[in-house]
């Protein structure tokens, strides 16, 4: 346990490295939180109630959204270990006394430590000194911290697949293109899942990606106070992503001792 | 000069398609991928007038000739001059040096760096979201608005080459910069998609005074469908685009010079 806090440290002070790149993405973020805002401030004047939100509550979803760009790593992607895998680096990782996974997981977690500080905040503040957003009382932070703990492992779990499938993928532009759309998509960064009509909304509210922006959102703005069906919700999402990878993690060192040599 | 630096740029890109070439079925993937990126944003204006007729006063086939001719605005100066902003990358890695040797423009090596048909993908929505809602417009076709229509496209393509070039230019200043200037180049992208009065009267006059988006296809689109100006602008402000754009493009000149004449290699 004390080797992944290591990673997960060293992880956090690799990232914390390039500040000014965190600061200028940061600054991007605030500035497409505004953009975001001016649309969904359009729609809720046309239609007041939409979704069960009001104007505020959309206004607090942008600049929200923006803020968890980094900390879950919205744009889909994978991890560092891609590049290892096709580098065959992943070898040497394979041989570490480590868990190839759980080595990941703690250095993801690392940098998304360093996200929420430097990438978190900034939208927020950003959006607070233009617009009154809706602040949630104490207790709905620790709730929301804990949705987005969860949210972390979700999209750790997407990534890990994502970034396993390049054992088998040459070319992996095409898979991270799709977990990019897909991530954008359906987690509600485009546009809330609560306008999402009928059975669109159905399905995406019951797939993975709807963890990771929509329901720490919806815990942040008070829409969702069923905090154990939410939790049990992205849990149960995070277990059945980390079987198929750990799954998949066996396969893949079969094909490596194959083609490896 | 102009015609040289053309011939150039189309040698290059065409030797970048060929290599791309070489692996067609990936080509294909990329091109479709790189579509279905740039549909998300069409995505969610649908999803929009599902619930609404109209959005800040404009009507779904308003909004998609807005969307349209952003678009293709955008996505053909991304297309010609996106990869401009690899130019933090070449300095970090020691590489701008190797461009410098050459006997080409480092912004032309840059802007064709792999070039291929993947890039094309995003045009495909653009355009044809642009063509589908032309029909759909409650318009009366006048020439000076038809006329308008292509205008406004090239000047859009002229105003964001310029911007990102003037963007990649700011690398030189700071190399890590990169992702700020997203918010001028994919933030413009994104806002020129929709009414720029839904953003209120103090941004308008900011995209038109300071950040010169709204002659992308803002003011000759309020021609095109007959609306009134919010700022009440003067008629010639529907034509200006091309003025605009040229003046970018000399400001675009000018830094992209200074920056390179006071580059310093880091010698790695």
């Amino acid at each position: 346990m004390r080797l992944y806090a290591w990673i997960a440290a060293y992880a956090f002070r690799r990232y914390s490295t390039y500040r000014v790149a965190a600061l200028s993405a940061t600054l991007t973020n605030t500035v497409f939180g505004f953009l975001r805002a001016g649309v969904l401030i359009a729609l809720w004047h046309a239609r007041p109630s939409l979704g069960g939100y009001d104007v505020a509550d959309a206004v607090t979803f942008s600049f929200l959204t923006q803020a968890l760009i980094e900390p879950v790593r919205v744009f889909g992607g994978s991890l560092d270990l891609t590049e290892r895998i096709r580098t065959g680096d992943v070898s040497i990782d394979l041989h570490r006394p480590a868990d190839l996974q759980g080595w990941w997981l703690a250095d993801d977690l690392g940098r998304a430590a360093f996200a929420v500080i430097s990438r978190g905040a900034p939208p927020m503040i950003g959006g607070a000194l233009v617009f009154s957003l809706r602040w949630p009382s104490p207790a709905t932070w620790a709730a929301f911290a804990g949705a987005v703990l969860l949210a972390m492992l979700v999209s750790f779990g997407l990534r890990y697949l994502v970034s396993l499938a390049v054992f088998w993928l040459h070319d992996d532009r095409g898979i991270h293109a799709i977990s990019l759309v897909t991530t954008m998509f359906l987690s509600g960064m485009i546009i809330p899942l609560v306008v999402f009509p009928g059975w669109l909304g159905t399905l995406a509210h019951a797939l993975p990606w709807a963890a990771l922006i929509q329901l720490p959102a919806d815990v942040f703005l008070g829409k969702r106070t069923d905090l154990l069906t939410v939790y049990a919700f992205q849990t149960a999402w995070a277990a059945a992503l980390f079987t198929a990878g750990r799954l998949l993690t066996m396969a893949a060192r079969r094909r490596l001792v194959i083609n490896g040599g | 000069m102009v015609a040289e630096s053309v011939r150039m740029y189309v040698v290059l890109a065409g030797t970048w398609m060929r290599a791309a070439a070489q692996y067609p079925a990936s080509m294909v993937m990329l091109v479709v991928t790189q579509a279905a990126v740039t549909s998300l944003d069409l995505a969610a204006i649908l999803i929009i007038f599902v619930h609404t007729p109209r959005l800040g006063g404009f009507s779904l086939p308003e909004v998609m000739f807005l969307y349209g001719t952003a678009g293709v605005s955008f996505s053909v100066a991304d297309i010609l001059l996106g990869t401009a902003e690899r130019l933090g990358e070449h300095i970090r890695q020691g590489t701008l040096d190797a461009l410098l040797v050459r006997p080409v423009s480092p912004l032309l090596q840059i802007a064709t760096e792999d070039f291929s048909p993947r890039r094309i993908g995003k045009l495909v929505p653009t355009g044809a979201v642009l063509v589908l809602s032309l029909p759909r417009l409650d318009v009366h076709w006048t020439p000076d608005r038809i006329a308008l229509v292509p205008l406004m496209v090239a000047g859009g393509i002229w105003i964001f080459s310029a911007l990102w070039v003037l963007s990649a230019t700011w690398q030189f200043a700071v190399v890590d910069g990169k992702q700020a200037t997203n918010s001028v180049t994919y933030g413009g992208g994104y806002l020129t998609q929709y009414p720029l009065s839904i953003f209120g009267r103090d941004a308008l006059r900011a995209l038109t005074w300071v950040l010169p988006l709204a002659f992308v296809n803002w003011e000759p689109a309020l021609r095109v469908l007959d609306r009134p100006d919010p700022l009440g602008l003067p008629v010639f402000f529907h034509f200006a685009s091309p003025l605009v754009a040229a003046v970018l493009s000399l400001l675009a000149a000018l830094a992209w010079r200074t920056g390179l004449r006071r580059y310093r290699s880091t010698g790695s």
